[in-house]
């Protein structure tokens, strides 16, 4: 189980993305984050954005139509 | 780190739309942003609620009532139809989740994008600091909005 969860559920381009941001500014380093979204762009970005600023991620998965992505927060 | 530069001169919806989303994707990407309104783009920046704190001449009155006062009266560059397309397109907007502009400056400031704004435009325009909205950092020269991008790795005229 994550530390977090954000549901971005029906949210379009950029505010997955967004969100994802706000969420892991409010965590503290080490704790984990799992979005559930449903964005076909955002799957693919939020993991490539979040890695280059340097955090771990952890998992992208399909679930139906909706999909996971897990984060561990690291800077 | 990446930097973005946006010159907003646009006072259109559409337009503003497009320079706060990719503002918005590029901070929530750790990328620094700034963004610099001027001309048409710093109705963008008013609040309505606020008032001048200095008196202001004749022309600048009429031009502050012309111009669209705040994000939430910004209308569509194409297809306006005397206020039914924006209605439309806000209406859009709404059911497909996309936020309102005004939602989007907030996040803008809590992922850290920079708000300047256009020293000379203001003065044209015969608006004050008193009138704008608490997310304006500096109002600055040209001579800023050159000094952020020349280390920026994109920058836009939107």
């Amino acid at each position: 189980m994550a530390d977090e969860t954000i549901d971005v559920k029906g949210l379009t381009c950029p505010r997955p993305l967004v969100e994802t941001k706000k969420k892991l500014k409010s965590m503290q380093t080490g704790k984990t984050l799992d979005i559930i979204g449903d964005h076909g762009p955002s799957k693919k970005e939020i993991p490539e954005m979040m890695k280059e600023q340097g955090q771990e991620i952890l998992y992208v998965k399909d679930e139906g139509k909706a999909w996971r992505v897990g984060i561990r927060k690291k800077v | 780190m990446s930097k973005a530069t946006i010159v907003l001169f646009s006072g259109d919806l559409d337009k503003a739309l497009a320079a706060f989303v990719i503002a918005t994707g590029a901070a929530a990407s750790g990328w620094d942003v700034v963004l610099f309104f001027t001309f048409w783009g710093i109705n963008l920046v008013r609040d309505p609620k606020k008032k001048a704190k200095k008196p202001k001449d004749m022309m600048s009155n009429m031009f502050g009532m012309m111009m669209p006062n705040g994000a939430d009266a910004l209308t569509l560059s194409k297809m306006h139809m005397a206020g039914m397309g924006t209605a439309m397109m806000k209406s859009r907007m709404k059911a497909k989740k996309v936020q309102p502009l005004k939602d989007m400056i907030k996040d803008a400031k809590e992922l850290g994008v920079k708000f300047l704004v256009c020293d000379m435009s203001m003065d044209i325009m015969g608006l004050q600091k008193s009138e704008f909205i608490k997310e304006v950092d500096e109002i600055v020269g040209v001579g800023t909005y050159l000094k952020e991008s020349k280390d920026a790795n994109l920058t836009l005229f939107i």
